[in-house]
């Protein structure tokens, strides 16, 4: 058993890593220091196909696998992880309520030109006071004359405030259950929708280009239509929406891994204290090679849980496990690096600064490590 | 417009040392990348851009073993259409006119008005294998060209050559003929996801030097005109010189050691 990628996934990784050498990079400092969300990189992954890879050509999308889509967003964020994190949201968030749940009607208007970079998705889960319990939600959605009315705020919200943005997908409490338990659904809100506000974007300790904002609904009305899959189904898709981007996430804390242990390996050659390069003791050449070894498996279990959710099978355990084992030695090998710079690393001029200020939010957007290790052990039967 | 494109797979050595390997003729390859040679990605990407323009077909060259799939695959995923490989082991040790002779044979054997290759290889830097298929194919060539125009009868080219200090000389030429082309001349494209899937699917033909019709001591070392003896480091000079004073002296006393060692 050889842990190969086939020709296609190799050629498929030169050629995003291609991409990002020549594009992304000259631009990594410009949109960390600037923020600003980089339109035209956006246009030109949509050109490439990278904006909708794991959906059927016919929706727009490139017709890969969830592991040719994992590779990329790896590749993204080896060098910029709010790149990364913009194609990620929009993909495993945006785009797949529609694919998964969405009515033929609703994938043709609007997975569509998602997929084609065209326009970019958004999913809204978390609440001010709703973030691991899910369960918490407060935003309703009464239907009225045949429209939804809703209202509510949603936080942290990724990719919802560009000027390319289609819309917002969000849960919402539709009615009560039998028992009392909230009946929860999901519903497409167009931007520009009136009663609709998308506030300015956060400040955030890292990913400065990425789009991320809070959301109110006061009296916002959509058409019934919008309704995307089942009525009171909505607690269901999302756990299963979430198993899917819990791999990209799992994908992305690879990529910024491995961009923070390539920059600490060079510098631990070139660097020289006591007239010999750092590297050459073993206090530091220990750290590398931990760094390396936990690289190896998280990619490993990364693109297991791809493979697993690509054939068909279960694989609610291990994108918990991907994604907690990835981004907790994200965080670990960013520190790491950090302290392989020195003084150097805590300045902003040095990319494992901006690894390291990048890591922390993978430990805790889309499922907190708490919520994998719960994920993980109620699959043990405890 | 029918053309073919000749692609090499070279290490990619920009960041990395290179040793040379126990043979003496080779480099040690082991921890190095690889990629299509620079210069031959613009040459696919010229290629692609005629298609898209005035039609036609995108043929694809490769002498090297299985890995040089990967970059064939990649010109075809970025627009080519066939692709043959010429693999065997007869090859060891060919200069760049053996080789172009291999590549003639196989380019021979095809439906051609344009041959592209890039100007120069990033590995050995020879800048022949073009020039000499030209050659051996009968056919004209314009080197380290800049810019292709495809006139309006399709019979025939306008091309731009790069010269020193950025002057660029224009010539017309019949087709059908051989163009080696610099960097720069196009933005290269990335092959979308689309077309890797397509790639990967297509048969690549290959064939050794006796399929092409040629004796194996045409190619290798019999069939070259230039042997590959050793690599060697640079050597580390024992002594330097540094020459102080204002122009005027140092010119002076650099004359006067240029005489003293009898160079000048």
């Amino acid at each position: 058993m050889l842990f190969e990628l086939d020709e296609e996934k190799r050629l498929f990784r030169s050629t995003v890593r291609d991409f990002a050498e020549k594009v992304i990079r000259p631009r990594v400092e410009e949109l960390w220091e600037g923020g600003e969300f980089p339109y035209d990189i956006v246009r030109q992954m949509g050109e490439m196909g990278l904006m909708g890879i794991p959906y059927p050509e016919e929706y727009g999308g490139a017709g890969g696998d969830y592991l040719a889509y994992s590779i990329a967003v790896e590749e993204l964020a080896r060098l910029d992880g709010a790149i990364a994190i913009t194609v990620e949201a929009h993909t495993s968030l945006g785009e797949s309520s529609f694919y998964y749940f969405g009515t033929e009607e609703q994938k043709r208007q609007w997975l569509v030109p998602m997929a084609q970079g065209k326009m970019l998705g958004a999913f809204g889960l978390t609440e001010p006071e709703a973030g691991s319990d899910a369960g918490a939600t407060r935003t309703t959605a009464r239907l009225e004359n045949g429209q939804w009315v809703i209202n509510g705020t949603k936080c942290f919200i990724t990719n919802a405030g560009t000027e390319i943005t289609g819309g917002v997908t969000v849960t919402a409490v539709t009615g009560t259950k039998e028992g009392g338990k909230k009946e929860i659904s999901t519903i497409f809100v167009p931007n520009g929708t009136p009663g609709y506000t998308i506030a300015p974007k956060y400040h955030k300790v890292g990913w400065h280009a990425s789009d991320t904002r809070e959301l109110h609904f006061d009296d916002c009305r959509v058409p019934e239509d919008n309704l995307v899959g089942v009525r009171g189904q909505g607690f269901k898709q999302f756990l299963s929406i979430l198993d899917g981007g819990r791999i990209a996430i799992a994908a992305l804390a690879v990529g910024q891994s491995q961009g923070a242990f390539e920059e600490a390996l060079r510098y631990a050659k070139e660097r020289k204290q006591f007239g010999k390069p750092i590297g050459s003791f073993q206090a530091i050449a220990f750290k590398l090679a931990d760094m390396a070894t936990n690289i190896e498996l998280a990619r490993n279990l990364t693109y297991k849980a791809a493979a697993m959710r690509d054939a068909g099978m279960p694989h609610s355990k291990e994108a918990a496990m991907a994604k907690l084992f990835a981004s907790e030695a994200n965080m670990r090998n960013t520190t790491e690096a950090v302290h392989i710079f020195g003084g150097y690393g805590f300045m902003n001029e040095y990319a494992v600064s901006r690894f390291f200020r990048d890591a922390k939010i993978l430990e805790i957007g889309e499922g907190t490590s708490e919520v994998q290790r719960m994920v993980i052990s109620r699959a043990l039967g405890l | 417009m029918n053309m073919v494109v000749c692609v090499k797979r070279v290490p990619d050595t920009a960041e990395s040392e290179v040793h040379i390997d126990s043979s003496g003729k080779g480099i040690e390859t082991g921890k190095l990348s690889f990629r299509m040679n620079d210069a031959d990605n613009y040459a696919v990407e010229e290629a692609i851009l005629i298609k898209e323009k005035i039609g036609g077909t995108v043929n694809v060259i490769s002498i090297g073993d299985e890995k040089s799939d990967e970059q064939i695959r990649m010109a075809l995923a970025k627009g080519g259409d066939e692709a043959v490989r010429i693999t065997d082991p007869a090859l060891e040790g060919s200069d760049g006119f053996a080789l172009a002779k291999a590549l003639a044979a196989a380019v021979k054997g095809m439906e051609y008005d344009l041959v592209l290759t890039g100007a120069l290889a990033d590995d050995d830097g020879c800048a022949v294998v073009g020039v000499a298929l030209a050659e051996l194919l009968g056919v004209p060539h314009a080197a380290y060209v800049k810019k292709v125009e495809v006139l309006e009868d399709g019979k025939r080219i306008k091309v731009g050559r790069e010269l020193e200090g950025g002057l660029m000389e224009f010539l017309e030429m019949d087709l059908p003929a051989v163009l080696t082309i610099q960097t720069g001349i196009n933005e290269p494209r990335y092959a979308s996801f689309k077309g890797i899937k397509a790639a990967a699917k297509k048969e690549i033909a290959v064939k050794s030097v006796a399929d092409l019709g040629l004796d194996p001591s045409e190619v290798g070392e019999a069939g070259s005109w230039a042997v590959l003896e050793s690599f060697s480091y640079p050597v580390v000079g024992e002594k330097a010189e540094i020459l102080e004073g204002d122009p005027a002296e140092t010119a002076a006393k650099l004359a006067a050691i240029l005489k003293e060692k009898g160079l000048v």
